[in-house]
């Protein structure tokens, strides 16, 4: 298991685009992933469960990703959170 | 009829009526195993009917609509959504469709109960995408198959995915029974650049299928059924405008200078975070007027500080680093807040309102400029205190800014040193008083639609003595001219944020008299600018 901390760089926070996009590419990878922010837990596919986190811009997530492609999938990851994020 | 014209434009087509429907649980109890399979099959199969619909929109709709309708998508595939439907329909021993009526009702609940705004509005997208599947099980055609045509949607209000479902090629209008400015339907109809006219009250009641309906995007008015003369009038008109909008548009992405080389700045004024977006788009150089009343209306208490801040940050982010300038609140006798228990007054505009209900209740007004200063680092913002009536109420006011600038400075919180601090030059002894109120101040802006009607003594809510009030008034004029004097004698910018500014008939005039800055609703400054650009300045 892999768990990975990244910073929300999108100052309107986890909005539903940006959620949406991350739901996509979860989905491409065999790995069951857990979103982690404080106290609240979501599973990485559920778009409803990322949203009703409520999760702000700056603040820090923690993923929790595990599976024979956990590798690929947090180096995609690592992408998403450094570029697209920023765009929304 | 008549209701707010939300977006501009002659629209002439046939009545497309879409009468809501309520989605009611039946109440049925499955009473066997099978049952329980077969509902849960249903459901699994009208899950994926609707996805396969929203996918087929989303290849023939433009990129923000796309965006809007992939969103749908995502939360129709939800696991979390398909878990609590099936395990409803297991538990409950209830029909596919009540589950997930209810599932839907319990989820929209979960983001009503959040703090951020942006949230809780997501409530609609889940409600849409629940009735989405219902109308599916019901057996109705979703995409809605229209005929060739051109039609105008009737409906009470409309859903994102509804506007956005709607067939392009054959929409030429929209008409709703509710709604406003910032409802999606007058949202995408402006995106399109269809006629659309919202809070038409009574207008359901009045159309059927396939009635001639005439809409005026511009005024509000809806015919429904007109005589041959006013079609005739109508069609005419609709010509005119699209001519115009084609000359208009070249103007966009120009400058607004004069013949003799003078830039002048065209700005716009706002009430949300939408209509940013609408100002860019007309060419605005920034926001001469935010206006903050919205956020303390329709409400039963004062919005909090961080609620304020959410919203000031999210007009400046959509800003692109334009001036925005945030007038504070403006609130009297005439737009009652109840939990703030204002008497009614005889002379509410005379009364215990703007400026002198912040300089009373000062808690309310360090709340706000809190929020405003601590939004101020998401953008170029300034602050504008309105009815300023003597250098007394100025003084105090700043002095109540200063207190909150060193509060935040204590408690280590960011914010602009450099924010400027204006006023609202709209009461008679502030535009007398010009040259005494400028060194204190940052920048002027003339409100002309108080200044006319107290320079005037008209009322401008009394429709009795409508026609008495006039911008025109050479004692308005003369006024006008004295702060822009003062304001370039003293060195201290003067803009112009009342209807005045977006008029294209008082342009070259108030050019003449010295005024480089002019702010009005997004969709009068290309009209403006077109006088600008052939008017002289000096």
């Amino acid at each position: 298991m892999i768990k990975k901390a990244y910073t929300i760089l999108a100052p309107e926070g986890m909005h539903a685009r940006p959620a949406t996009a991350m739901v996509k590419l979860a989905r491409q990878f065999k790995a069951v992933m857990f979103l982690k922010n404080g106290e609240k837990t979501s599973r990485l596919n559920s778009l409803i469960g990322i949203l009703s986190m409520g999760i702000k811009g700056g603040e820090t997530i923690e993923l929790e990703i595990e599976g024979v492609d956990e590798g690929d999938a947090v180096a995609a990851f690592d992408v998403f959170f450094a570029n697209h994020l920023k765009d929304w | 009829m008549k209701g707010i014209g939300v977006s501009q434009g002659i629209a002439i087509g046939r009545a497309w009526v879409m009468r809501p429907k309520r989605g009611h649980a039946s109440g049925q109890v499955l009473n066997d195993l099978a049952a329980v399979e077969r509902e849960i099959e249903i459901y699994r199969v009208a899950v994926s009917e609707a996805v396969t619909t929203l996918e087929a929109m989303m290849a023939r709709a433009v990129k923000a609509e796309a965006e809007i309708l992939g969103i749908q998508v995502e939360l129709l595939l939800d696991p979390q959504m398909e878990e609590e439907v099936t395990g409803m329909i297991r538990e409950d021993r209830v029909a596919a469709r009540d589950a997930i009526l209810k599932v839907t009702e319990q989820l929209m609940q979960v983001f009503i109960n959040m703090k951020d705004e942006y949230m809780r509005a997501r409530a609609a997208d889940i409600q849409d995408v629940g009735n989405r599947v219902v109308r599916v099980l019901d057996g109705e055609d979703v995409a809605m198959q229209m005929e060739e045509g051109e039609w105008i949607v009737v409906a009470e209000d409309l859903s994102p995915s509804e506007t956005v479902g709607l067939d392009a090629e054959r929409v030429c209008g929209f008409v709703t029974q509710a709604g406003g400015v910032t409802s999606h339907a007058a949202i995408v109809a402006r995106l399109r650049g269809l006629p659309a006219v919202a809070a038409c009250s009574g207008v359901l009641g009045a159309v059927a299928d396939r009635d001639i309906v005439v809409l005026d995007g511009v005024s509000g008015e809806v015919l429904i059924n007109p005589s041959i003369g006013e079609l005739q009038v109508y069609r005419k008109k609709q010509k005119a405008f699209a001519e115009r909008l084609r000359v208009l548009e070249q103007l966009r992405d120009r400058s607004a200078v004069t013949t003799d080389g003078v830039r002048i700045q065209l700005l716009a004024n706002i009430a949300t975070a939408e209509d940013m977006e609408q100002a860019l788009e007309q060419g605005a150089e920034g926001v001469g007027l935010l206006r903050t009343e919205l956020l303390f209306m329709d409400r039963d208490s004062l919005p909090s500080e961080e609620e304020q801040v959410e919203f000031y940050k999210r007009v400046l982010l959509r800003s692109n680093g334009l001036p925005v300038t945030i007038r504070t609140l403006d609130i009297g006798g005439d737009k009652p807040l109840p939990y703030l228990g204002l008497a009614e007054e005889a002379n509410p505009f005379l009364g215990y309102r703007a400026i002198r209900i912040c300089l009373d209740r000062v808690d309310i007004f360090m709340t706000q400029l809190r929020a405003i200063l601590r939004a101020s680092v998401f953008g170029k913002s300034r602050v504008m205190f309105p009815m300023i009536g003597s250098l007394d109420e100025l003084v105090r006011a700043k002095a109540v800014l200063a207190e909150v600038q060193r509060e935040l400075r204590a408690a280590g919180i960011a914010f602009d040193e450099e924010i400027p601090v204006g006023i609202m030059i709209e009461v008679p002894s502030a535009a007398l008083t010009a040259d005494l109120l400028a060194p204190e101040c940052d920048f002027f802006s003339i409100g002309t639609n108080d200044l006319t009607q107290y320079v005037l003594a008209v009322d401008r809510m009394n429709v009795k003595i409508a026609a008495l009030y006039d911008s025109y008034h050479p004692a308005v004029l003369r006024l006008v001219l004295e702060v822009i004097e003062q304001g370039l004698r003293q060195g201290i910018p003067v803009g112009m944020c009342g209807e005045l500014a977006g008029d294209p008939r008082a342009t070259e005039l108030l050019l003449g008299m010295g005024l480089r800055q002019f702010s009005m609703s997004a969709n009068s400054i290309p009209v403006v600018k077109e006088v600008i650009l052939r008017s002289k300045a000096i």
